[in-house]
């Protein structure tokens, strides 16, 4: 049996941590597939102006390339190179929502993230992805700082 | 439409004429301007808003009812049978996970209200109860049940017939819809009925939707802070405008449309308020509004003022038939132009039944209408023409009043949500002018700068001059989109029923599915 595993990027440097982690777990484990997920922070409920409205699909794609060619990419690149079987997925969203969504699509064992870079008000008030994750994932959450 | 404009214009001219008498000589540049301007564009105006014969009610008012009704009747109640429906969409029930990052039909609909919410539910809904009595309100609240039929249909066929570009930008709205769907099935005509309305919009989106908003905010300004040139609340609105619409300043954009949406809740929520603390004359207030609907209660006009005023005020407001609201919406990306058309109906629903409603019901128990105690009819003012308020007041000043009645410092508040409601207005119908703008001449970065630096010089124009004859112009040029919307509704509306009958079999049979549970 292949084990799964989902990895979250925010692009900042406790997602390398997590991206290495990730990479001597699955030499331990051997037969491993591993998922790298790079989740674009949007919400339905935002308030947008017409022209904002208008771009939006254009915006979007633009979001997906560059989340794909500077963050997903390199990595998977990485981890091939390694040796390991990688793929990529870059999803708009919650991110603890989108990431426990593309772990269960996947049938996936576990989700490794790094501690979450956010900061401010709004982490104060509703908590950071990190925690939200590991509140209401379906699979275990290994958190690295 | 949030306009008082109509009123305000008459008050203009008044005080044209008054000085004119004496002062002829020294008659300033403005003035000439008025004039000149009202003597080009009178004839248009006064067609637009002609009464029928040996009556008050203008016939734009029926134009927009009966529109509205014969849509209720055409797509049978479809604003009653698919409610449930549009809530479902709006909460995201039927939206593919994996199209997270589009335009969300949540984010549609709050972008269309933005642009309709506003002066007209604050000042308008004043000047109707004060002039109609609270009967208005029950008239207002049909209008506006019926006006969600109108909003239904012109919003499905402006995603239906939008343009999608290859940069994945889209444009869409009547303009689109009438040439493409004309086309479509055969009718000559289309394009001629498109480049009216192209234009109608523009001059609606400078006046309406720029002129009259600004000029309404500096008087909002100016009544906090003292009397001062109206050009500098110009040019500090315009800055602000070319910063968000030019410069794309998101960050201004972004602050606005978080703060618009607040300022309504709190309208809302003092609202509520005032009316839980009143709760006890709440039942006469209802009371007062259905005896009024049929026997005026002794105000001007009786019966007929109050529906006439209630029928107006609501298609002013909601602007459901006007086409405005199908540019905002087209930019949603679904497979089903018809879940845009749900989606939609809500908004007359929000704007009128409930916004309004609310202004009307705090202004009715606040006690500023003055009653007789004996009859129970309310006394009317010296002139005859409006009910006699404590202070003889109207417009916004009225509902400041009656909600400063109970809590005092609100006033201050309802100073600031006009003035944002001016500005997001602006936005919005920057957007559908430019829309109209493009589809004339062309797409492309330049055409739209050309028409940015129009609406931003607008702006300073609006805020400078009382110029009555100007905003009533504009008026009628966003009443005239509305008289090529329709015409042009009534034979695009079998498109509509196509598809809403493929939809709703498709809905029935489970073919449509639900993503949450």
């Amino acid at each position: 049996m292949t084990a799964k595993l989902v990895i979250g990027l925010d692009g900042h440097g406790s997602g390398e941590r997590a991206l290495a982690h990730a990479q001597n777990l699955a030499k331990l484990i051997g037969d491993c597939e591993i998922i790298i997920a790079y989740i674009v922070e949007w919400s339905p409920y935002s308030f947008q102006t017409p022209e904002e409205n208008a771009e939006r699909h254009k915006r979007r794609e633009e979001e997906i390339k560059t989340a794909m060619s500077r963050v997903v990419d390199p990595a998977v690149a990485k981890l091939t190179e390694a040796g390991l079987n990688a793929t990529g997925v870059v999803r708009h969203g919650d991110v603890a929502h989108a990431l426990n969504a593309i772990s269960e699509e996947n049938n996936a064992d576990q989700i490794i993230v790094g501690r979450s870079s956010e900061g401010g008000f709004a982490k104060r008030i509703f908590g950071g992805a990190t925690s939200n994750l590991v509140m209401s994932a379906s699979v275990p959450v290994t958190v690295v700082s | 439409m949030k306009k008082i404009s109509t009123m305000l214009a008459t008050q203009a001219a008044a005080a044209v004429t008054a000085t004119s008498a004496f002062a002829q000589e020294a008659m300033t540049l403005d003035q000439q301007v008025n004039e000149v301007f009202a003597s080009i564009t009178g004839p248009f105006v006064s067609f637009i808003f002609a009464p029928f014969p040996g009556t008050s009610f203008p016939w734009i008012v029926m134009w927009l009812v009966v529109a509205a009704s014969v849509f209720t009747l055409y797509f049978g109640f479809v604003q009653f049978r698919f409610f449930g429906h549009a809530i479902g969409l709006v909460k995201g029930d039927y939206s593919d996970p994996k199209d997270a990052g589009e335009v969300s039909h949540f984010q549609a609909l709050a972008t269309a209200l933005s642009g309709t919410v506003g002066l007209g539910n604050i000042a308008g809904v004043a000047v109707a109860v004060g002039i109609g009595g609270p009967g208005a309100t029950f008239w207002m609240i049909l209008a506006g049940l019926l006006g969600m039929a109108s909003k239904f249909t012109e919003c499905t066929l402006g995603v239906k017939y939008r343009n999608e570009y290859d940069d994945g930008t889209v444009s869409g709205g009547p303009m689109y819809y009438i040439s493409k769907g004309f086309d479509e099935l055969g009718l000559p005509g289309g394009k001629i009925l498109a480049v009216l309305f192209s234009i109608f919009c523009i001059l609606g989106a400078l006046g309406g939707g720029n002129m009259f908003q600004a000029n309404q905010a500096h008087a909002q300004i100016s009544g906090i802070f003292g009397d001062y040139p109206g050009w500098i609340t110009g040019i500090v609105f315009a800055a602000v405008v070319f910063a968000v619409i030019v410069g794309g300043i998101k960050s201004i954009a972004r602050v606005t449309e978080k703060v618009v949406p607040f300022m309504g809740i709190l309208y809302v929520g003092a609202a509520l308020i005032i009316l839980i603390l009143n709760y006890d004359k709440i039942g006469w207030a209802f009371g007062q509004i259905f005896a009024g609907a049929f026997t005026g209660l002794g105000v001007a006009g009786g019966f007929v003022g109050a529906l006439i005023q209630g029928f107006k005020r609501a298609a002013f407001s909601n602007e459901a038939g006007v086409g405005s609201a199908a540019i905002a919406h087209s930019a949603v990306r679904t497979k089903e132009p018809i879940t845009e058309g749900f989606v939609s109906l809500l908004e007359p629903l929000i704007d009128t039944v409930v916004i309004c409603t609310m202004t009307a019901l705090v202004i009715t128990i606040s006690g500023q209408l003055i009653m007789d105690p004996g009859t129970g009819q309310f006394t009317l003012n010296e002139a005859g023409t409006a009910i006699a308020t404590v202070g003889g007041v109207s417009g916004v000043s009225l509902t400041s009043n009656a909600f400063g009645a109970t809590i005092s410092w609100f006033p201050y508040i309802l100073a600031i949500a006009v003035v944002l409601f001016a500005f997001s207005t602006m936005i919005s119908w920057s957007y559908y002018g430019l829309k109209s703008w493009t589809y004339l001449f062309g797409e492309g970065k330049k055409t739209e700068l050309v028409f940015k630096v129009i609406f931003c010089i607008f702006v300073v124009i609006g805020a400078a001059a009382s110029l009555g004859p100007v905003i009533d112009f504009s008026d009628a040029a966003i009443f005239a989109m509305a008289v090529v919307n329709i015409f042009a509704l009534y034979f695009l509306m079998k498109v509509v029923r196509k598809e809403l009958a493929s939809y709703a079999q498709r809905l029935a049979a489970g073919e449509i599915k639900k993503f949450k549970h």
